[in-house]
């Protein structure tokens, strides 16, 4: 009977090593807010909240404030949705109601190649296609026509806030799209049946399936908003990197990610370096957030179709 | 009345297939630009010789390549043992409070910004060590890859069938030994595919390189110093003015997006063999 106990032995070794591990990946989540909670603490002590409300950047003066990298992650954050999220569901709907069968697996296929592509591709095309069509083409149409509005007003510099959220919404396209197509190829076929029997066109039946669908495309919505948060290289090619809030799309603006890709490694004084972490750190607790409501929703979503479908 | 109806839904439909062209235009426009550029600038040199320095042509990319590698297996080292067997406890022992926590938590990181692992690798490795590294590179890529190898091997595992654990177990096969033995081995297709899909993420990352592993223009000696990789070198020679620059940045960004194409080939092909078994 000994040789039990040393089975025994043994399950309970390797059960404990691999919790060890899992608990590591927990452990690593909360080092990584204390790494970056201790590098900007003299930043943090410094300015306190109001580091998130002030404009200047000025690593001369040693005067730091993150709004106007705020502002940029979160308008081109919503340039991009605005864009891509509307065309992501007729995308979606294309491929769940109207494209043949056999172009499935093609198209799931090309969409995760699509999101393997690396940033820094998106960013050089973007650097060299786009934004030089966007200067001669694209922004001088908008100013000559939607210029009475002040988001399209101003000179076409190309590179700018407009550029930056056109590459984002490229970028998470195919993300939002293949997860939205899921979710409406999730919707009850007996829901759609029904619409068109009680004498529906086949769009009505369609909008039967996107009012079920609607939280599981906001969860994909969500998630893509993650993604385009966090961005870096693509946006820091194009965005125009300058430190300032201002009405017009075509302006130059700055995002907390590109100010970090940009001037981490010429921070030269301790308190440009502090104010930089935390800048990181503030970029990690709003995708935390983000990702976490994200999760809960799409969570939600799956338990109650699962609870659904029994 | 329906006549409208009719009109409406058609008109509704045809807006889709717009929306269709107009996603795929940009994305048919990057590949056929990344091609045409890239290819052009592309010779053998670009994966035998180091680069040149400004204002001489020629020259090439050898030490970034070989540098992207290095970095990626360091990143595989450090992120393989904690992503397997964090793994396997969420798949075998996971259907607690702790596992959930750690599902969701691991999903979570998945969604951390590449930039601020850099800023995480830069505070833990460059600040004590007072300089850049490939180690601080691979630290950064490494917290990158853990979820996703975390979260393949979880899922791999779980779609064996109950009835080989209760078979092995039966058999008087401790419970460690089926796990490793009978459960990782039968699904090991899957994690594979997993890691392998960890490295394509990993190899095409530049940010967290940026004030991690740096840049390097000759070949590096120890892994204590700084590192060239291939997406650094894409960036930097991209924003340069110098025409010689900027074309081995197309060729280097096709030859990353060729790489990444070849490993989800290779995905594509492992999991399509693993559902004929089936």
């Amino acid at each position: 009977m000994t040789s039990t106990t040393q089975t025994n032995y043994g399950d309970t070794i390797f059960r404990n090593l691999t919790r060890a591990f899992a608990f590591l990946i927990l452990l690593l989540i909360v080092f990584m807010v204390y790494e970056m909670y201790r590098t900007s603490a003299s930043s943090i002590e410094k300015f306190g909240w109001s580091f998130l409300t002030r404009s200047v950047w000025d690593p001369v003066q040693e005067e730091y404030g993150a709004l106007p990298f705020i502002y940029g992650t979160l308008v081109s954050s919503a340039v991009a949705l605005v864009i891509a999220v509307p065309l992501s569901v007729g995308v979606a709907i294309f491929l769940s109601e109207l494209a043949p069968a056999w172009l499935e697996r093609p198209v799931s296929f090309f969409v995760e190649l699509l999101a393997g592509i690396p940033s820094i591709v998106y960013g050089v095309w973007g650097f060299f296609v786009m934004v030089p069509w966007m200067r001669t083409t694209v922004e001088p149409l908008l100013s000559d026509h939607l210029g009475f509005i002040p988001l399209f007003r101003g000179a076409p510099y190309g590179v700018g806030m407009l550029s930056a959220g056109v590459i984002l919404s490229i970028m998470i396209l195919p993300i939002i799209a293949s997860i939205s197509r899921d979710v409406l190829k999730a919707v009850p076929r007996v829901q759609k049946e029904a619409a068109l029997a009680l004498g529906g066109t086949r769009w009505e039946a369609t909008r039967i399936g996107l009012s079920y669908a609607r939280s599981g495309i906001m969860g994909a919505t969500i998630l893509g908003l993650g993604r385009v948060l966090g961005e870096t290289m693509a946006v820091t090619m194009v965005i125009g990197n300058r430190p300032a809030i201002s009405a017009s799309l075509f302006d130059p603006a700055y995002t907390m990610a590109s100010v970090l890709a940009n001037e981490f490694t010429e921070a030269t004084t301790d308190m440009y370096l502090s104010a930089l972490v935390e800048i990181a750190l503030v970029l990690f607790v709003i995708t935390i957030i983000v990702n976490s409501f994200a999760r809960l929703l799409v969570w939600s979503v799956t338990r109650k179709n699962q609870a659904g479908r029994v | 009345m329906f006549r409208y109806r009719k009109i409406k839904s058609t008109a509704l439909y045809a807006l889709c297939v717009a929306s269709v062209l107009l996603a795929l235009i940009p994305l048919l426009l990057i590949f056929y630009r990344t091609l045409s550029f890239g290819f052009t600038a592309l010779n053998l040199d670009f994966f035998t010789q180091l680069p040149k320095p400004v204002g001489e042509s020629g020259g090439g990319l050898a030490n970034a390549i070989v540098g992207t590698m290095i970095l990626v297996g360091i990143g595989c080292c450090l992120s393989l043992p904690v992503g397997i067997l964090s793994g396997i406890y969420l798949s075998e022992y996971g259907q607690n409070v702790f596992g959930t926590s750690v599902r969701f938590l691991t999903d979570v990181l998945s969604g951390v910004p590449s930039i601020v692992t850099g800023v995480v690798a830069y505070t833990l490795v460059v600040i004590p060590m007072k300089h850049f590294s490939a180690y601080a590179g691979g630290v950064a890529l490494a917290i990158l890859m853990i979820p996703t190898i975390t979260r393949t091997t979880e899922e791999m595992m779980k779609t064996v069938p109950h009835s080989y654990r209760e078979a092995a177990l039966a058999l008087g096969i401790s419970e460690w030994k089926t796990t490793l033995r009978i459960i990782l081995r039968t699904s090991l297709g899957g994690v594979v595919t997993g890691v392998m899909l960890a490295i394509a993420r990993a190899a095409g990352e530049t940010a967290p390189l940026l004030f991690t592993a740096l840049n390097n223009r000759f070949w590096h000696t120890t892994l204590d110093q700084p590192i060239a990789s291939l997406t650094v070198f894409i960036y930097n020679y991209g924003v340069s003015p110098f025409d010689d620059w900027i074309a081995q940045a197309w060729a280097g960004a096709l030859v990353l997006m060729l790489m990444i194409l070849l490993l989800s080939i290779a995905v594509r092909f492992a999991t399509r063999k693993r559902y004929h078994e089936h």
